[in-house]
């Protein structure tokens, strides 16, 4: 009897163990050719929070495209001037919705977050990085659509109500304590959370986000063909790799048959689209997060002095499509690129 | 009556302390203590702890390992800078790692490997010189040595992987760094790297030695536990005058599956498939990148891994459109 009670309770200890992992359970949606171990796992609890959390804002009433344009009304206007005065003042008005804090104080409240007194004064750094952020914005809407669709991305995409994106990277030294004989870490065993707190590579993203080194480490023959990749080369590969995969919030078979991860011809879709995401990010932290090193004040840089950069989580916050693939852009011709400059009636057309 | 059928050895043998058989071949040591009795190791196995045998090759085998160990260990507690309590909690994380690739097979700095190459030294010198104890401990007890040669086994599997190939591959980086994730990272990209490990033959036949010893481990234990009432336990003695118990538990399996083994020929089994998994093993590792560099392409050739149906749109590598740097 009391054998039987103990083994009871044994059972029941370990079911509440294994129940402690997910309360709603995983959902597993198959992606490739059954036998091939191609699915993807959603854990229902983590995207019904962030389905919650990825709500579109509202959208403000379009504005007429019409008139002189900002760039002719107002002074300073250097990225949007394309714009008509009530596009300019509608992009202004959302920018402070979806970046600027809600509980700022009033000296940096609404446009004093930005803008000074005079309205075309630089002086203020938040808008300087402002302009080249929307700069940016246009930049990824018009050539970059091998990455974001025509789903677009906004302030929005990023920002989400805070002044700084939630999700952002700066070079990690790692901890401390190398100096004379002692053995280095080589950038990696200690809890990496870039790497999903494995002991791989810390910070994947200087290598590859912000320099090109190579990324592909398999051979193409069987023979190598004199392939030199090293081991301790993949492990950095390996740790954007689960970067990637933390920040989409799906596992590896979302974009390889694990199999044979190098081969293209038996990957998804997907792994196009993430090719293009990890040119774009690189592109981004260099054309525009880095030449702004200067502009930020030094609390906004990281420890070893470098300005905030991109990564896939700056977007994706933890979901496959950033926002579930609604788009915010599409209400949003402003931020979509520049406005082709009003053409004049062909002359051929004119002549019919 | 004393019956093995429990988990744990019910039999307790109290008896004076056995100082065992005097070796021949002399040597500068005699044997250490004269051994004391402890009631719970007698549940699993022989109540009798000691006398000790070090030796000469035993005593210089512990102080390589321990320079080995401690050069691993305080190099992993300087790393986060002697604090005991992060020690601790990092320890699984923490590594000693071999040099990086562009030091090739040269003599890195300390700080860059050379303490790596140091405590592989050590320890590859440690596990030398034990094989060597067990080795002539078996010669000095008369007794074959069948524990030797499967130790050597996996010693060659051991410098396969830290020594052999990173030689064959001209490259220290290429060795298993010294920790606990660190060393099965290591294992991951090793995998990543040369195009899926699982596609390699002998990778696969280690796996069926290793899975195979289990089973066989399985089999004769549960055999044996299950005759003991027959003395089935005297399994040397039933292997020479075949007893009731060795009859039933051949029966049994002639029963089961149509063959069985014998009181002596299942422990060639068992030696065999535990040896031959490391023995397999190594020439799988020692194979890789020095032979074949994708061992997925490498079954594709050979009809191994079998191909399946689209299903999605083709998909080309964007790196392959004109102008593009992958």
């Amino acid at each position: 009897m009391i054998r039987a009670t103990r083994l009871l309770v044994v059972l029941a200890l370990s079911s509440a163990l294994l129940a402690g992992c997910s309360k709603s359970g995983v959902e597993s949606v198959q992606n490739g050719y059954r036998g091939t171990g191609m699915a993807t796992l959603y854990d229902k609890d983590r995207v019904a929070a962030q389905y919650a959390a990825s709500q579109l804002p509202a959208v403000s009433p379009a504005a007429p495209g019409e008139g002189p344009t900002a760039g002719q009304i107002y002074q300073n206007v250097k990225v949007l001037d394309d714009l008509s005065a009530a596009e300019f003042a509608r992009v202004m008005l959302s920018i402070t919705e979806w970046v600027v804090p809600k509980d700022a104080p009033s000296e940096q409240a609404a446009c004093n977050y930005c803008h000074s007194a005079n309205l075309a004064d630089d002086s203020k750094y938040q808008k300087v990085v402002a302009r080249k952020m929307l700069q940016m914005t246009r930049d990824i809407n018009s050539k970059w659509q091998t990455h974001v669709a025509s789903t677009g991305v906004t302030c929005y995409t990023c920002h989400r109500g805070n002044a700084v994106p939630a999700y952002a990277w700066f070079k990690d030294p790692g901890p401390g304590h190398q100096s004379g004989i002692i053995a280095t870490r080589a950038g990696q065993n200690t809890p990496s959370l870039a790497g999903g707190l494995t002991s791989l590579p810390y910070d994947p993203f200087t290598p590859f986000l912000l320099n090109d080194e190579p990324i592909r480490v398999e051979g193409k023959t069987i023979g190598g063909d004199g392939n030199r990749s090293s081991i301790k080369q993949a492990e950095w590969t390996y740790s954007l790799m689960i970067h990637m995969s933390e920040s989409l919030g799906v596992n590896c078979a979302y974009c390889h048959n694990t199999r044979a991860w190098s081969d293209w011809s038996q990957s998804t879709p997907q792994r196009v689209t993430a090719w293009h995401g990890i040119r774009m990010a690189r592109e981004l932290n260099n054309q525009y997060m880095v030449p702004l090193t200067e502009t930020f004040p030094a609390n906004r840089l990281g420890v070893t002095g470098d300005v905030a950069k991109v990564n896939c989580s700056t977007c994706h916050q933890g979901v496959y499509k950033p926002m579930f693939g609604a788009s915010l852009a599409k209400d949003y011709p402003e931020l979509r690129g520049r406005k082709a400059a009003p053409e004049a009636t062909p002359p051929v057309a004119a002549a019919r | 009556m004393a019956e093995y059928q429990n988990l744990f050895t019910r039999v307790q043998v109290s008896a004076p302390h056995y100082h065992g058989v005097p070796h021949t071949g002399g040597g500068i040591w005699g044997r250490h203590g004269s051994g004391g009795v402890s009631h719970l190791l007698g549940r699993l196995g022989d109540a009798q702890i000691g006398p000790v045998y070090l030796g000469t090759l035993g005593l210089a085998s512990l102080l390589s390992g321990l320079l080995a160990f401690e050069i691993i260990g305080l190099n992993m507690w300087a790393s986060v800078g002697w604090s005991p309590l992060q020690f601790i909690r990092q320890l699984a994380w923490l590594a000693l790692e071999p040099p990086a690739p562009g030091y090739g097979l040269t003599i890195p700095p300390l700080k860059d490997g050379g303490w790596w190459l140091m405590a592989g030294f050590f320890l590859t010198l440690s596990v030398m010189l034990w094989w060597a104890r067990t080795y002539r401990l078996a010669r000095k007890l008369e007794m074959g040595t069948h524990v030797a040669w499967a130790f050597a086994a996996a010693i060659w599997l051991f410098l396969v992987l830290g020594f052999i190939r990173p030689v064959l591959m001209g490259s220290w980086s290429e060795a298993v760094p010294f920790g606990i994730f660190p060393h099965l990272d290591w294992t991951s990209a090793f995998s990543l790297r040369y195009g899926n490990l699982l596609y390699n033959p002998f990778h696969a036949l280690s796996i069926v030695f290793l899975y195979g010893s289990v089973l066989l481990f399985a089999m004769h234990a549960g055999t044996i536990l299950a005759v003991s009432r027959f003395g089935g336990e005297r399994e040397v003695e039933q292997s020479l005058d075949r007893g009731t118990a060795s009859e039933r538990a051949a029966l049994f399996w002639r029963w089961t599956m149509g063959f069985n083994a014998t009181m002596e020929s299942i422990h060639r089994w068992a030696w065999w498939c535990a040896v031959l998994c490391m023995i397999t093993g190594g020439i799988g590792i020692l194979l890789t990148g020095t032979v074949v560099d994708n061992w997925y392409l490498w079954a594709v050739k050979h009809g191994v891994a079998p191909t399946y149906p689209q299903s999605f749109p083709t998909v080309v590598d964007p790196a392959l459109a004109p102008g593009v740097t992958p």
